[in-house]
């Protein structure tokens, strides 16, 4: 059963009610190491948001046509991170042979998106709600938007905290757990907008 | 012999908290904290595909083309994650549902590649096996710790038994007169972020304390 939700809304819904990091915890290890540098930040959410989009196409496809036609739904983790991997590594290749400028600034993050949870997360989320296609794109393109909204600010933000006084044992990742507590909780604000999970 | 095993406890467990001090695989340790039945079947889940995956890693680890072994490894892992979330289903089916897709996210939990790389691919299998539950073990016990905070202020309850009943704790205490109220905010995300962080605090604390006396 697909469920009927617009497009747009679900466009939102992923980069703001239900931000994929700060209400469902995806992406944590990179978002914390990457986060001190602005610049850095802000290529590796470039870097999610386009295998995001294109992970999830082809997750749904490979799902939808190849794994449940063969009846091998089980298989599903082994094939969505093999896909990633995949895509992860053509990417690489693609963008170093047409653009080196944007591989200098985009393709030393790649490979550690492969490892990034956000981006398995979003394939195993669009099959549990059996999005249709035109959905998965849309969310796929959302939450990796999300995500590099959510980095961009944190970055932003830990340029300040640096330079304020916080006790010792708080330093490095305690002070960013709380601060990424606060902006959860400045997101809830958006909560009662859009009601789509 | 034992010895070692000790010193792999203590590291994994304490001293090099996979949590605490490598802040790795925290994606998951925040998702399912809300509730501490979920939160056992999850690390129990983990503590297995830890320990099983750095043996298989160690005991493949001269047959793996150094090239290709962090593919290699990701799909020794996934197939132990494939196992768990198969037991999961055919046994306790409700609380799959409620993990949802965070089993199948154990799999990039970087707990387990890190294991796999820093221990596993240079040790003998059994040691590696120690040294993958114990990993486990430590990230249990934190996911534990906060699980516990957020079930009993959130729901008042612990392992989905209600403690605090009109208003008295164990029934004994009168603690709330006016009845008690589930503290919503536990439920929510923003909790685990700072519960977390408040953990780590204190972790990180007791520890610049112990180095500055030896």
């Amino acid at each position: 059963m697909t469920p009927t939700i617009d497009p747009l809304i679900l466009l939102l819904a992923s980069i703001f009610t239900s931000n994929i990091l700060l209400s469902n915890f995806l992406g944590m290890c990179s978002f914390i190491s990457i986060s001190k540098d602005l610049k850095a930040a802000h290529g590796l959410g470039l870097a999610v948001i386009v295998v995001m989009t294109i992970t999830s196409i082809i997750n749904w496809a490979v799902y939808n046509h190849i794994l449940v036609f063969f009846e091998l739904e089980y298989l599903r983790y082994i094939v969505f991170i093999i896909v990633i991997a995949a895509v992860v590594q053509m990417l690489e290749m693609l963008i170093e042979r047409i653009s080196p400028a944007l591989y200098m600034g985009l393709g030393i993050f790649l490979p550690l998106i492969t490892v990034n949870c956000a981006i398995l997360g979003v394939s195993l989320f669009l099959q549990i709600r059996n999005y249709s296609i035109e959905q998965s794109a849309v969310y796929g393109f959302g939450s990796g938007a999300g995500w590099w909204l959510a980095i961009l600010a944190l970055a932003a933000i830990r340029k300040k905290v640096d330079a304020a006084p916080v006790p010792a044992g708080l330093k490095g990742p305690g002070i960013t757990l709380i601060i990424i507590g606060l902006m959860a909780m400045a997101f809830m604000g958006f909560s009662g907008m859009l009601n789509v999970q | 012999m034992v010895g070692k095993l000790l010193t792999i406890s203590k590291e994994n467990l304490w001293t090099n908290n996979p949590i605490f001090i490598q802040i790795l695989g925290i994606c998951s340790a925040l998702a399912v904290t809300n509730n501490l039945i979920n939160t056992t079947i999850m690390s129990a889940g983990l503590i297995f595909v830890t320990g099983f995956s750095n043996l298989t890693v160690s005991l493949l680890k001269h047959i793996i083309p150094r090239k290709v072994r962090m593919i290699i490894q990701t799909l020794i892992i996934a197939f132990y994650v494939i196992i768990v979330d198969l037991i999961l289903r055919a046994f306790l089916p409700d609380i799959s549902r409620a993990l949802g897709p965070y089993i199948g996210l154990i799999i990039t939990n970087c707990i387990i590649m890190g294991r796999a790389e820093a221990f596993a691919g240079s040790h003998p299998p059994l040691i590696s096996l120690w040294d993958g539950l114990t990993s486990g073990a430590g990230y249990m016990g934190v996911l534990m710790l906060i699980a516990f905070i957020r079930e009993l202020l959130g729901y008042g309850s612990i392992f989905g038994m209600p403690v605090i009943l009109e208003g008295k704790l164990f029934g004994l205490w009168l603690i709330f007169p006016e009845g008690f109220q589930g503290w919503i905010i536990m439920l929510m995300p923003p909790s685990a972020f700072f519960l977390l962080g408040i953990f780590i605090w204190i972790a990180k604390t007791i520890m610049l304390k112990h180095k500055d006396k030896s």
